[in-house]
């Protein structure tokens, strides 16, 4: 058996070699070579500070006394780990885009960087994981006297206090050191990650041990284990269940935990490894758990504590080595857990109580000119040994009495109560600060009441009288029996009432309270923290000082880090030097700076004294949303008017086309008019010459017929001439109209006579003919006649037929006049009612093409209208005429 | 400008990548469901401890082998597109 002093030397030696690996981790880390140390088996690793010195020592013990319950522990972390895309992929992004130091800094910061949540959930967790340090040390001490032999009550509490100081001081060293801007530890995650391995290597060195040299194989142990008194243990179903599930909340907020998965965490996708490595570093862990307590039961002699089972089976077999190997492996356990827990509680201790505090009591320009890098580190130092003289104290009171794993779970079902805030934090936006308060503080107390106070002891904080019957005999708040529900195991019973009064506060208090802007924004933040975009505004440009905001962050960050920071920034702006515009993108980026290193809730707090308030203000989210709609309201105008530009491009580019159209039938026109023009004129002047030539030889017939074709000629001449003036006087608008009330019958026999004979065309009139129109009668039956001659010019059908329907509509008349002809192709009605047009075989037409022209101007004036009609059979033209009783009507 | 409407399908690629990550939501759920087996109280005699054990040690090792699988698969997936846009259907 290896002496006390061996022992001894053994742990110096290896904390020594703690201290060599943190050290040469930190140097290559700062050189920048530290590629792997951040890699996701590091990561792993150093997950394994939830195993405990209550892991390696105690769930022997727990299999001992209640057979495969003990295994729940490590169920509700592998289950949490297994889903860690569900839920802690979220968590650690929150962590990252927030710059979250500790769990008192996720929840203080997801409602509204609050520093009064932040403070309860510190105090929380301080009074949760005290009894869990001091468990570490009574494990530590125990497993001494095993060595020591018989060691006297007084040499146990000197070593604790040796083991507390030796703790204290590599916490200080390497946990406090330095001011991380992302509160990460290089150095003891390595150490952990290496501590990790000495555990795991030592309880399985164990293991083994007992189940090939002890048992005699897996099948004898296999038969060891039915025939001892662990088989016929009963799982008990509220307690599976329940401690299964306890577990698992307890792992997301252990701040421990919080710290190595979340803070710690340096790639998102080294999760993806933990996700199936450190259920298999649990599963390793608990293989052998249930072999060495049955083999200890079996070959130990009756009365041995089995939570020393895996140090006193080596020993009894005379395998020093072993043991001392064992011993190392629970040393490992109880150190990392120490070392990583005060590292976590004194962040939230100075970020959360000490620094609020400091920052109301100080002076107002303490920010400026004080220290704030000594206070943080100071606030660090003092807490974490005061946290370990708190354990060491609670340790001689308790006695070291109960059993490792009572302890652990009642820690526990302390630190569970965070739960409820912490998940209704990053997955619903409607929980706000005074819900999370209420129910983190009904829980803290059922917890404290019913499960706490009891354990320390019966008769020493609440009375057997309270115990048995209540305070003041008031039954149903007996601790163990609330709401006179008795029989439960207290665990569960705890669990269920604490859990039911946290949820219900939390709900109850968001449903009934309105959020500040902060906690909505952060809400939103951190709810939709996978929808990228920018994140929640928090602060106004203010008239603060580049330069006092300077001096501040190199207080607490560093000269050289908070002047590299500025200068960026600057950069960023487009301007040299180390000042860069104060504007609230700065500011949120200071912000997140900062709390990476004192927590949000103080950065926070900081800025605003230095800004002189700022902040968020419900007029600054008004003016926010206020922005966001004139922007959508810019846009969507600016939509509006990308659709007009288009539709008026379109309708440029047809009058564009239309005008080219026009052009190109005036030039035919002038050539035309001009041809018009000329023919008679030609042979006006050729009959003229022959008459004047002519002479004596002349016959008076022919004198006569010459004469005859000059006039024609003439004549035609003035028709051209006078279409022109008509048009012309139409257009100007001088045009005297003498407006009466006429029978459409009349005015169409009218047109009839006048235009003579129509054959071959057969002409039908069908509707109305008795309708009265209001209108110039001259004008109107010029119009009809235009249209019924332009029938006769065009329509070449081998029956033509010309058929004038009338009906009326509204207040007006429609005539419409329709052929059986060829039509007018499509392209070209919009064409024929210009002036110089004229239907495509200009030939046939004989005219100049401005009848149409000249109707469209008519019908104007007469306050009817004239279109074509397309899709009759042929040309089909629709005459809209005002009629008499509508005019009248409008009239009176 | 009123926000553009996702689409209603997801090309292939993208609908795996979901049904991947609905799969890395649920099996925590198969593992509880399995783990809870042991506190489902029989009429008959309990498992001894022993055989209890093999059967819970068994789940444990399948859950892990399965999450091995599914956390690469999720790996990849979300690196070959950036990452998924979480809570959508």
């Amino acid at each position: 058996m290896p002496t006390f002093n061996l022992i001894l030397g053994a742990c110096l030696l290896y904390a020594a070699l703690l201290f060599a690996v943190a050290f040469w981790a930190e140097r290559i880390n700062a050189r920048g070579q530290a590629g792997w140390l951040r890699g996701p088996v590091i990561y792993t690793l150093s997950l394994s500070i939830y195993c405990t010195a209550w892991t390696f020592y105690g769930a022997v013990g727990y299999a001992a006394r209640s057979g495969l319950e003990f295994a729940t522990i490590y169920l509700g972390p592998t289950l949490v780990m297994v889903g860690w895309w569900a839920l802690l992929r979220k968590l650690v992004r929150v962590g990252r885009a927030q710059r979250i130091t500790s769990v008192a800094d996720l929840i203080s910061s997801r409602y509204g960087k609050s520093n009064l949540l932040g403070g309860i959930v510190t105090v929380l967790a301080v009074v949760a994981t005290t009894p869990y340090i001091s468990l570490q040390l009574q494990s530590v001490t125990l497993s001494f006297a095993v060595f020591a032999g018989r060691g006297g009550p007084e040499d146990l509490n000197a070593i604790a206090l040796w083991v507390a100081a030796g703790l204290a001081v590599f916490t200080i060293v390497f946990g406090t050191r330095t001011l991380d801007a992302n509160e990460r530890h290089h150095g003891i995650v390595i150490a952990i990650a290496l501590e990790a391995v000495v555990k795991l290597l030592a309880l399985l060195a164990v293991g083994l041990f007992a189940v090939f040299v002890v048992g005699g194989g897996p099948v004898g142990t296999f038969e060891r284990i039915e025939a001892s008194p662990i088989a016929t243990q009963e799982i008990l179903p509220g307690r599976w269940v329940g401690l299964s599930f306890l577990a698992g909340a307890a792992f997301l907020c252990l701040p421990r935990m919080f710290q190595v998965l979340v803070v710690e965490n340096s790639d998102e996708r080294h999760l993806a490894t933990a996700a199936w490595a450190f259920p298999l570093y649990l599963f390793a862990m608990s293989a052998f758990v249930v072999p060495i307590a049955a083999i200890g039961l079996t070959e130990l002699p009756p009365g041995s504590n089995p939570d020393l089972f895996v140090l006193t089976l080596p020993l009894a077999r005379e395998q020093g080595a072993l043991a001392m190997f064992a011993f190392l492996g629970g040393f490992s356990s109880a150190t990392s857990m120490v070392v990583v827990a005060t590292v976590a509680l004194s962040t939230m201790i100075s970020n959360h109580v000490v620094m609020p505090i400091w920052l109301r009591s100080g002076p107002a320009g303490a920010l400026v000119s004080g220290d704030v890098r000594n206070v943080v580190i100071r606030a660090r130092r003092a807490a974490i040994l005061g946290l370990l003289a708190l354990g060491y104290v609670y340790y001689r009171l308790s006695g070291g009495g109960a059993a490792l794993a009572a302890i652990g779970l009642i820690s526990f079902a302390g630190i569970a109560q965070l739960l409820p805030p912490m998940l209704g934090g990053i997955f619903w936006r409607g929980a706000t600060r005074v819900g999370a308060a209420t129910g983190l503080c009904l829980g803290f107390a059922i917890w404290a009441w019913s499960l706490f106070l009891p354990s320390i002891g019966a008769g020493a904080v609440i009375s057997d009288a309270v115990l048995a019957q209540g305070p003041l005999g008031i039954g149903w708040l007996r601790p163990q029996a609330l709401f006179g529900i008795e029989g439960l195991d207290p665990l569960i019973h705890a669990l269920l009432w604490s859990f039911l009064a946290n949820v219900g506060g939390l709900v109850a208090g968001s449903l009934l309270t309105f959020p500040t802007p902060m906690e909505r924004l952060q809400g939103a933040a951190m709810v939709n923290v996978f929808r990228s975009g920018p994140g929640a505004r928090g602060w106004q440009s203010t008239m603060a000082g580049a330069e006092d905001l300077l001096v501040m962050t190199q207080r607490i960050l560093g000269p050289a880090e908070a002047q590299a920071l500025f200068r960026a920034a600057a950069r960023a702006q487009g301007k040299d030097g180390y000042l860069p515009e104060v504007d609230h993108g700065f500011l949120e980026r200071l912000e997140r700076e900062l709390a990476g290193s004192v927590g949000a809730a103080t950065a926070h707090a900081m800025l605003s004294q230095i800004t002189g308030g700022g902040g968020v203000s419900v007029e600054e989210l008004m003016r926010v949303a206020d922005e966001t709609a004139q922007i959508m309201e810019y846009s969507a105008r600016l939509e509006t008017q990308s659709h007009e530009l288009s539709r008026t491009a379109a309708k440029l580019r047809e009058a564009n086309e239309k005008l080219t159209r026009l052009s190109v039938q005036k030039d035919a026109f002038l050539s035309q008019i001009s041809h018009e023009l000329r023919t008679p004129m030609t042979s006006i002047r050729s009959f003229s010459e022959i008459l004047r030539d002519g002479g004596a030889g002349m016959t008076a017939g022919e004198r006569i017929r010459f004469a005859g074709v000059i006039n024609d000629e003439a004549q035609r001449l003035t028709r051209l001439l006078d279409d022109l003036l008509d048009l012309g006087v139409l257009e100007s608008g001088q045009v005297n109209l003498r407006i009466g009330d006429w029978r459409l019958e009349d005015l169409l026999d009218r047109t009839l006579t006048r235009v003579g004979p129509l054959a071959p065309i057969s002409v039908a009139r069908r509707g109305d003919g008795g309708m009265v129109l209001r209108t110039d009668d001259d004008r109107l039956t010029q119009v009809f006649l235009n249209l019924v001659i332009n029938c006769r010019k065009y329509a070449h059908a081998e029956t033509p037929r010309l058929t004038i329907r009338s009906r009326r509509t509204g207040g007006v008349a429609q005539i419409d006049f329709i052929d059986n002809g060829p039509g007018v192709p499509a392209e070209e009605h919009d064409l024929i009612f210009e002036k110089f047009s004229r239907g495509g075989d200009s030939q046939a037409a004989g005219g100049a093409g401005l009848g149409l022209a000249i109707c469209r101007e008519i019908m104007d004036r007469l306050g009817g209208s004239i279109a074509y009609l397309p899709g009759q059979g042929g040309a089909a033209f629709r005459v809209t005429v005002p009629l008499a009783d509508a005019a009248r009507r409008a009239g009176e | 400008m009123t926000a553009r409407p996702d689409p209603p399908f997801l090309e292939r690629a993208g609908y795996r990548r979901r049904r991947l990550g609905d799969a890395g939501r649920l099996l925590p759920i198969l593992g509880a469901i399995l783990f809870a087996m042991p506190a489902i109280p029989a009429k008959a005699a309990p498992a001894s401890t022993g055989r209890m054990g093999i059967y819970l040690f068994g789940v444990w090792a399948m859950l892990i082998l399965a999450a091995l699988l599914l956390s690469r698969h999720l790996l990849r997936a979300s690196d070959e597109e950036g990452p998924l846009p979480d809570d959508t259907p």
